[in-house]
């Protein structure tokens, strides 16, 4: 690695991920100025106002015509941004999937919030693993590091897969919480990160006047289409690996691509979890292991594309113990979805932390106790 | 990765086929009476009339849907909406 100082700071989740995109240097950033916004717009509508970033920062009426917005922008070949949360993603809920459906290389922070009722601000994860069959690759940073690393990752790999990234970070527990984490210098981020293409394949030119999003003239090629959608999440995978590398190389920390791994080699147990909490999951996962238990860690750092083939690697495990962050009427998502690559009887689903309730590192290690005995199923705590 | 990445329709005359079936009543311009202005070539609605100065009009009977704008329009009385033979 070149020696070219780092700056050794302390951000909250939310102003990490600001320096971020400031770095990244987007064209549009749009954004609704009203809850449940953060300060991640508002930091970056600062850093316009005082001249330090060259964007247009589009303040709108909805987080429907935030994301329309950098959406057009998008498809004219802009570097686009935007930010949301909770219920804000949800009015964005029709756009995701058009932004998605015409491969807009957009990047979008989700603060992960609970939704109601009842009126709720703390941490969850059910907002952002409703968008995860929309098109969108789904990513959660488990640091305030992270966060930011994981940010500028998400517009090289938007750019190159041409699908849009959705940067998850827990509410509160990364949002609003300082870490300390190091700001890479400005000319290594540009290496990493050029300017995005003038020759981008993207339909809207002046002068080349064509519609996208009309009416099929036959069915079978909006199904094509949508079959291309599955086929560029399964080649983004390859990428997600190849991107975090390079950013590894480069700036100096890669996390293992789709995953991140702690343990697991001789692992006849292995917990399953993803965003801020993993690290109390890590720190439980720890303490077992020193009263003797063989215990590993996988953490999901991407949920869209779904890293099949990383949790395949399980097979090996006796159990798997994945814990949610969220609910649904059929149990946890990851749960689901991690026993659809393992099957039901290797994996236990404990649902736990929902509606922003705490849980620590000794909850972990209770919560797996329980779950074990439990051998299959859903476990609420 | 090209244009194909989406699927996209380019701007074509008729794409959404011959219009000019859909008419049940047609423009008839006398042009001894036309007066050159112009006016009914801005005011269609299917951008069918050409119109230049010195040249009077002519319509394109494939895509006029015969919404009798144009003879409304007309300030001489020079267009004049005749029933579609069937």
């Amino acid at each position: 690695m070149r020696q070219l100082a780092s700056l050794k700071t302390a951000l909250t989740g939310n102003y990490a991920v600001a320096y971020a995109v400031k770095m990244a240097k987007p064209h549009v950033i749009a954004a609704y100025p009203i809850t449940p916004q953060t300060t991640i717009v508002e930091k970056l509508s600062e850093f316009v106002a005082k001249g330090e970033l060259r964007a247009s920062f589009v303040n709108v009426e909805s987080e429907f015509s935030a994301l329309a917005t950098v959406y057009g922008a998008s498809m004219a070949g802009a570097r686009a941004f935007t930010a949301t949360s909770s219920h804000g993603l949800f009015y964005m809920y029709e756009m995701l999937w058009w932004a998605a459906g015409s491969r807009a290389p957009i990047v979008m922070a989700v603060v992960t919030r609970t939704v109601g009722p009842p009126w709720n601000i703390h941490d969850e994860h059910n907002d952002i693993l409703a968008i995860r069959d929309s098109g969108w690759a789904v990513a959660m940073a488990s640091s305030v590091q992270e966060a930011f690393d994981l940010t500028v990752q998400a517009f090289r790999l938007a750019e190159k897969a041409y699908i849009p990234v959705a940067v998850g970070l827990d509410g509160f527990v990364l949002s609003h919480t300082v870490e300390t984490l190091e700001l890479p210098p400005q000319e290594l981020v540009d290496e990493f990160l050029p300017p995005r293409s003038p020759n981008a394949p993207m339909p809207l030119r002046p002068g080349l006047p064509l519609t996208f999003g009309n009416i099929p003239s036959d069915d079978r090629i909006h199904a094509e289409h949508l079959k291309r959608i599955y086929w560029a999440h399964q080649e983004a995978k390859k990428a997600i690996k190849e991107i975090d590398a390079e950013y590894g190389k480069l700036l100096g920390r890669s996390y293992g691509g789709l995953v991140e791994r702690r343990w697991l080699e001789d692992a006849k147990y292995a917990v399953v979890c993803m965003g801020a909490w993993c690290g109390d999951a890590e720190a439980a996962v720890e303490s077992l292991r020193r009263e003797g238990v063989p215990v590993g860690l996988m953490r999901l750092r991407f949920i869209r594309p779904f890293p099949d083939e990383e949790v395949a690697e399980l097979e090996a495990a006796e159990k798997v113990v994945v814990f949610d962050r969220d609910i649904t009427p059929a149990g946890g998502v990851l749960g689901r979805e991690v026993a659809s690559v393992l099957g039901r009887d290797k994996v236990v689903d404990v649902v736990a932390g929902i509606a922003g309730v705490d849980f620590k590192a000794s909850d972990f290690k209770a919560a797996f106790r329980k779950a074990l005995e439990a051998e299959k199923g859903v476990v609420l705590i | 990765m090209g244009l194909e990445l989406i699927p996209i329709s380019r701007p074509a005359p008729g794409s959404g086929g011959l219009t000019g079936t859909w008419r049940t009543l047609k423009p008839l311009v006398d042009l001894a009476k036309c007066i050159d202005c112009g006016i009914c070539w801005l005011y269609c609605p299917e951008a069918v009339i050409d119109w230049e100065k010195g040249k009077k009009i002519s319509i394109d009977y494939a895509y006029c849907k015969g919404c009798g704008i144009c003879a409304h329009e007309c300030p001489v009385k020079a267009i004049e909406m005749a029933p579609e033979e069937t």
